[in-house]
């Protein structure tokens, strides 16, 4: 039988990737660590930040992961969905203003 | 998710019998985790003994007005036990001459309990701090609870309510349909009176539960959304918010299983084990009696029905103050709810 690429139990095993490379993985997790404590931004607001971002990348481990972290954190359905809707918004913006370089492009190349 | 809104026992449920519950509880090896009792050892608390005694909690019976799907008690309408005067005067005279600062009243919903108001006054008269929780709908279910508010002000009670989410979807979701709108009601009615007001020493605190398979998050950060919440959309004032994690005991310990929870969630209370947590657990300074007069380490070894240890008086009619502090807290995989990230108690984290 064929195993799928993505497991949940996978993501229980996020920290052993320090294991082949000690120095750069804790440096990572460190700085996780840090990005994700309470500052100029509180820790609920980051967690709606990487919700919308875990959707653009599409992490299937960080979407389980942060919807549960928003919940936990206070947030309801609609911000949460609010947030995905900011990140699809840019993605497809971001799509959308390389239209200008396609008509660009096809403006330098016209009669 | 769809789970009965009637308790356990009136389904005839397994779970109803606390040693089912046990059962199930005290099998850390399939799930793959240390026993609390180990973690205990690691950081030298085991036996857990008791430091002294300030609080006293009475569950004055499982009868309530809500279903609420997490409830540890397994309370409901249907459910009759409820302590009667004669055992409420033996909790009178065990105050009396103890060291207890602090009387928490808890049920179901005490005051569906006749003689509550007499309890509640008698209380007073020893000069005790008086805790009630109070479910909120309650003060709007029946025009004869429509004054508790004023009850509560003129003994100077200190009301600590369950609200678990400042919208409807989520506290209907545990609690039961239209239980946010009338507890919204019944805040107003609070505050009206002076509760949760700034300088009238009238204390309205809030419960918040997480609402399904997860821990609470920090605290002050759900202090200060609720407070903002609440204000912005009913006008709404308290105190303090006192975030508290399920334990997986009755009807949270079904939902758990029912749900395909139970293991992840125990491995996640295992996991986030504090010892700084561990140290202050309430049942070190708190004891729990319930409505037939049996004496606990805690509101949730009374459901699981694990009276005191050893050769200490197991009911109020024995009581001594000197003897209980020298027992040893029975503990199971459920104590890891109170030990979890900041802690969890009946007065929100204990590890700040
Ligand atoms: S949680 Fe409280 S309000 Fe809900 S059923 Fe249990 S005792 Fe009643
Ligand atoms: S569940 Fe009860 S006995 Fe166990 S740690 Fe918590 S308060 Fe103590």
């Amino acid at each position: 039988m064929s195993k799928p690429y993505y497991v949940d139990e996978d993501l229980k095993k996020f920290g052993e990737i320090t294991e082949w490379q000690k120095e750069l993985g804790e440096k990572y997790f460190d700085y996780y660590a840090s990005v994700f404590k309470e500052g100029a931004l509180t820790e609920r607001e980051k967690a709606l930040i990487a919700l919308a971002v875990s959707h653009v990348v599409h992490c299937p481990y960080c979407i389980d992961a942060y919807s549960k972290d928003c919940v936990q954190k206070g947030c309801d359905e609609e911000q949460m969905m609010e947030a995905i809707h900011v990140g699809a918004a840019i993605q497809s913006g971001a799509t959308l203003v390389h239209g200008v370089q396609m008509m660009n492009k096809v403006k330098d190349i016209s009669m | 998710m769809a789970l009965a809104t009637k308790s356990l026992a009136s389904r005839q449920s397994d779970l109803s019998n606390p040693k089912e519950q046990i059962k199930i509880l005290s099998d850390n090896e399939s799930v793959g985790v240390k026993s609390f009792t180990e973690k205990l050892q690691q950081i030298d608390l085991f036996p857990l003994k008791p430091t002294q005694l300030d609080i006293f909690q009475v569950n004055v019976g499982k009868m309530c007005n809500q279903v609420c799907k997490h409830c540890h008690v397994d309370a409901g309408p249907d459910r009759k036990e409820i302590m009667t005067k004669k055992t409420m005067q033996l909790c009178l005279d065990a105050i009396k001459n103890s060291t207890v600062h602090t009387v928490d009243l808890t049920g179901g919903a005490p005051e569906m309990n006749p003689d509550f108001r007499w309890f509640v006054e008698e209380i007073s008269k020893l000069g005790r701090k008086i805790i009630v929780r109070c479910n909120l709908t309650i003060i709007v279910a029946n025009p004869k609870y429509n004054d508790l508010p004023e009850f509560f002000k003129k003994h100077n009670v200190e009301v600590v309510s369950s609200l678990p989410y400042f919208s409807a979807k989520r506290t209907d979701s545990q609690r039961g349909e239209g239980v946010f709108e009338k507890s919204i009601k019944a805040l107003k009615m609070l505050n009206e009176v002076g509760y949760g007001k700034e300088d009238s020493g009238l204390i309205l605190n809030l419960v918040y539960n997480p609402t399904g398979a997860f821990l609470p998050a920090s605290q002050e950060g759900l202090e200060r959304e609720f407070k903002k919440k609440l204000r912005e959309g009913w006008g709404i004032e308290f105190n303090s918010l006192f975030a508290i994690t399920n334990i997986p005991v009755s009807r949270f310990l079904e939902y758990l299983i029912v749900s395909d929870n139970y293991e992840d969630y125990l491995t996640e209370l295992v996991n986030a084990f504090n010892p700084t947590a561990a140290l202050g657990v309430m049942c070190r300074n708190t004891i729990s009696v319930s409505w037939d007069g049996y004496l606990y380490d805690c509101d949730f070894n009374q459901m699981l029905d694990l009276k005191f240890s050893g050769s200490t008086p197991q009911h109020l009619k024995d009581f001594n103050d000197k003897k209980l502090v020298e027992r040893n807290i029975i503990i199971n995989q459920h104590c890891f709810g109170c030990t979890a990230g900041a802690g969890s108690s009946c007065g929100g984290e204990v590890a700040k």
